[in-house]
């Protein structure tokens, strides 16, 4: 083998990774559906929507199924843009992407626990809220020394590293013993082995987990919210337009009874009750 | 393995007394294991439904686990080709007659060499990537991976070139200048070739350090192989089986990457295509000694001084490369 | 900057990381050696458990066995270090760094009982040393200086290893540095801070090395 070689063969290789590289960019968002079967053929009218992949409950892909909160409200709302659920194409939306995926147009709505502050607002316009949420506590079905966030002193908690839940907790409480990981998920597997006694973040990320068929009956959602999370779909900047047509189908959503549908169908199996500020009244769009 | 040399064949005695040693490796090996599978099926680790849907249900390979798979190996490729040609340039650059040239190579490998991999990612992605909106998004966590290994591995490789290149018999280089060519002449044409080729065994080695640096890039969203394992245990609620099988999943690639760099070596050493030494797939004789070119612990020139060897070989440094904990 | 060091524990975070790295090199070459004793020893068992436990260590991410150490061990086997889960982690990420810098401490050290010429060992041999005796008086010392080069690569490794740590809620460098980038945006000036830290950390150890090895060379 002589240099000329290698080179002409790494090169190659470069190439063909390249090409391989290219080729995959879209393997991370197939299309799935989770609405209902009549409605759907596809209409050709194209629509992508951002979602979490990995949050059971709220979006979740399962092989090529989407299902979760995050994704019936989604499939609801673009029907009423005139997309099908087969048109609609899935595409994963990690926090720290949310904002950029967005403005940079890769996606048309984002749905995926996504809470309106006044910092996102400067970057992206919210429809809704459709869902209010609060920080809550996850723990053992037999549980009975927890209900609520006062009884956490010396109590083992469970959180997601660097996250907002996890800080707020620490902070009123010193005599908490926090153990953070990189997902729920670690902490869920903690929980139910009995090592930690609890987990925080929001209510519906921890009724999405309690209602795993794994977990059922194992796991329950206190209900003592301690914070006001109000879930929005994200939108590109100032597009007011799509703003006011994405409020309408949730209104509808909400009034025709299938928001409800959605809550019980993801929620219920954990026995979950939505704080009663459900369902909420989504704000006008400026 | 000179190990044979360490002890005599054994005697009745020694017999005996390896008998029992045996007896107990083995008993500890096994009583650990029992502890461990006792204590995991007290915490209901061991349940069926937790294990078989690696078994029963296609969706968990296909959909979850050889995507992640695939992924990992995608970004250990990028890397290591993309590692292969910024080493190969700053290796020339180490050894370029220049200095303007020579001490600016020289200092970015150093650097690149001493930051960890993480901090780099972290800061590529969350600091740059992540609000680059003229990439697609599923591409900015990739570009984050890639760089930051390419930067790292980039550095090692150039280190592997240029002590390569110092492992060529001296005439090597000698000849190339006698015959009128000039010193970069010289090194594109007959020093380089043979050292890359002696290097190709400590290349894939370092392949199998980048396929497992790839799994940093769960802290940054890339979806490798841990970061759909992760996944995995949401829709499946099997946190701990999918991470133990996503582990057994890399160990077995890279033993086998491990076993590819042996062929490999045995296969290059045979052809002799090369005047350097072939570097080892695994460490067996390195003995350090200082690089007279290198500021710091860069080039280690090791002898070899095995039962029958005594050859200068600098390329000495790549088989430790093969035992490279990382980063 | 300045506002930095005041709001964050920068100080603690650099000092964690110092803890980490001293004391898994400690634990690493405790564990190397005899891992290195096992895999050169008589006792073929002894070998194979020696060969395996490098090969597990040595190829799985040490990401993964941080998270399985927590959660698999801690959580689920109950082997933990401390109630306090800080402590638990931060003991659980020496242990981890540990074993998995023992299995290339190993190797740097099987690589360095390899540059003995053989002689040595049967000189030992022939004037009735046992097996233990032959590896402790004369080979294992002249092991490890023909180990040092390899083995100080796997410190400097191991030094910028302990950032893995974060993984398990470890506030080393690599956590704070996640933590400020997710509160105050990414700046290059902390990037290099950081990196200077290791930088300082890692370089006068390779000098060392290098002049170390130099130094110690068995002349043959």
């Amino acid at each position: 083998m002589n240099a000329r070689r290698i080179g002409a063969v790494t090169a190659a290789a470069a190439i063909a990774l390249g090409l391989a590289a290219c080729g995959s960019s879209d393997s991370g968002s197939g299309s799935g559906s989770s609405g209902s079967a009549s409605a759907d053929a596809p209409t050709g009218k194209k629509i992508k929507i951002g979602t979490k992949f990995d949050q059971p409950g709220l979006g979740l892909k399962k092989g090529t199924e989407m299902s979760g909160f995050d994704v019936d409200v989604a499939t609801y709302v673009a029907k009423e843009l005139g997309s099908n659920a087969g048109d609609i194409e899935w595409v994963q939306a990690v926090s720290a992407q949310r904002e950029t995926l967005l403005s940079s147009g890769q996606v048309d709505m984002i749905v995926a626990t996504y809470s309106i502050t006044d910092k996102r607002k400067e970057q992206v316009s919210f429809a809704g809220p459709y869902f209010i949420a609060g920080q809550d506590l996850l723990v053992r079905a037999d549980e009975s020394a927890i209900k609520g966030k006062a009884d956490l002193d010396g109590k083992k908690l469970c959180s997601v590293k660097g996250s907002t839940p996890a800080q707020k907790v620490k902070d009123e409480i010193p005599g908490v013993n926090l153990q953070e990981f990189a997902t729920y998920s670690e902490c869920v597997a903690g929980l139910v082995s009995k090592a930690v006694d609890a987990v925080t973040t929001d209510d519906t990320i921890l009724a999405g987990f309690a209602a795993q068929d794994q977990f059922k009956g194992k796991l329950k959602v206190v209900g003592q919210t301690f914070s006001t999370e109000n879930y929005g779909i994200g939108l590109k900047k100032g597009d007011t337009e799509m703003c006011t047509k994405v409020t309408d189908a949730i209104n509808k959503m909400i009034k025709d009874g299938d928001w409800e549908k959605a809550v019980q169908k993801n929620f219920g199996p954990a026995g979950y009750k939505p704080s009663d500020q459900n369902p909420p009244t989504p704000a006008a769009c400026a | 393995m000179s190990a044979s040399v360490l002890f005599d064949a054994p005697g009745p005695k020694a017999r005996t007394r390896h008998l029992i040693l045996t007896v107990i490796g083995a008993l500890l090996a096994l009583a650990g294991l029992w502890v461990v599978i006792g204590k995991m099926r007290q915490a209901g680790q061991l349940e069926p439904a937790l294990w078989e849907p690696f078994v029963t249900d296609k969706s968990v390979w296909v959909d979850y686990l050889l995507v992640g798979l695939w992924n990992t190996i995608k970004a250990a490729l990028l890397s290591v080709v993309f590692a292969g040609l910024f080493g190969l340039l700053l290796g020339m650059g180490r050894l370029s007659e220049n200095k303007w040239i020579r001490w600016p190579a020289g200092a970015v490998v150093e650097f690149f060499r001493a930051v960890p991999v993480l901090i780099m990612m972290i800061f590529l992605f969350f600091g740059y990537f992540a609000k680059a909106e003229t990439l697609p998004a599923d591409w900015r966590p990739l570009f984050a991976v890639v760089i930051a290994l390419t930067l790292y591995n980039g550095s090692v490789i150039a280190e592997l070139v240029r002590s390569g290149v110092h492992s060529l018999p001296k005439g090597q280089g000698e000849a190339g200048l006698s015959i009128g060519l000039t010193p970069q002449q010289t090194l594109r044409a007959i020093q380089l070739p043979q050292a890359l080729t002696a290097m190709l065994p400590a290349l894939i080695g370092q392949f199998v350090v980048v396929l497992k640096d790839t799994a940093l890039g769960v802290q940054i969203t890339y979806p490798e192989l841990l970061t759909w394992a992760k996944t995995l245990g949401s829709s499946y609620g099997n946190t701990v089986p999918a991470y133990l099988v996503a582990a057994l999943l890399f160990i077995l690639l890279n033993y086998a990457m491990t076993k590819l760099a042996t062929w490999v070596e045995r296969r290059l050493k045979r052809r002799g295509t090369t005047a350097g030494k072939v570097t080892n797939a695994m460490p067996t004789i390195v003995q350090g000694g200082a690089e007279p070119g290198g500021p710091a612990a860069a080039g280690t020139r090791a002898v070899v001084a095995g039962a029958e060897e005594t050859i200068e070989s600098a390329i000495e440094s790549a088989k430790e490369r093969r035992n490279d904990p990382g980063w | 900057m300045g506002e930095l060091l005041k709001n964050y524990d920068v100080w603690g975070a650099i000092w964690t990381t110092i803890q980490l790295a001293v004391l898994s090199a400690i634990g690493a070459t405790v564990i190397g050696t005899i891992v290195a004793i096992m895999r050169v020893s008589p006792v073929a068992v002894l070998r194979g458990l020696g060969t395996s436990y490098v090969n597990i260590f040595r190829n799985t991410p040490l990401t993964v066995l941080l998270v399985m150490s927590v959660l698999g061990l801690a959580f689920i086997l109950g082997l933990s270090f401390s109630d306090d889960f800080a402590r638990n982690a931060y003991w659980w990420a020496v242990a981890m760094l540990s074993l998995y810098h023992a299995a290339f401490i190993c190797e740097a050290l099987r690589s360095g009982i390899n540059t003995v010429p053989a002689g040595q060992a049967e000189a030992a041999r022939s004037i009735g040393l046992t097996f233990s005796q032959s590896l402790s008086q004369v080979l294992l010392p002249q092991a490890f200086r023909g180990a040092v080069a390899p083995l100080v690569s796997t410190y400097i490794a191991l030094i910028k290893n302990t950032t893995v740590a974060a993984v398990i809620g470890v506030t080393d460098i690599a956590g704070l540095l996640q933590e400020i980038t997710e509160n105050e945006g990414a700046q290059l000036g902390i990037f290099f801070m950081v990196a200077m830290v290791f930088v300082v950390l890692t370089l006068p150890l390779g000098v060392f090395g290098t002049s170390l090895s130099r130094r110690l060379a068995v002349k043959r």
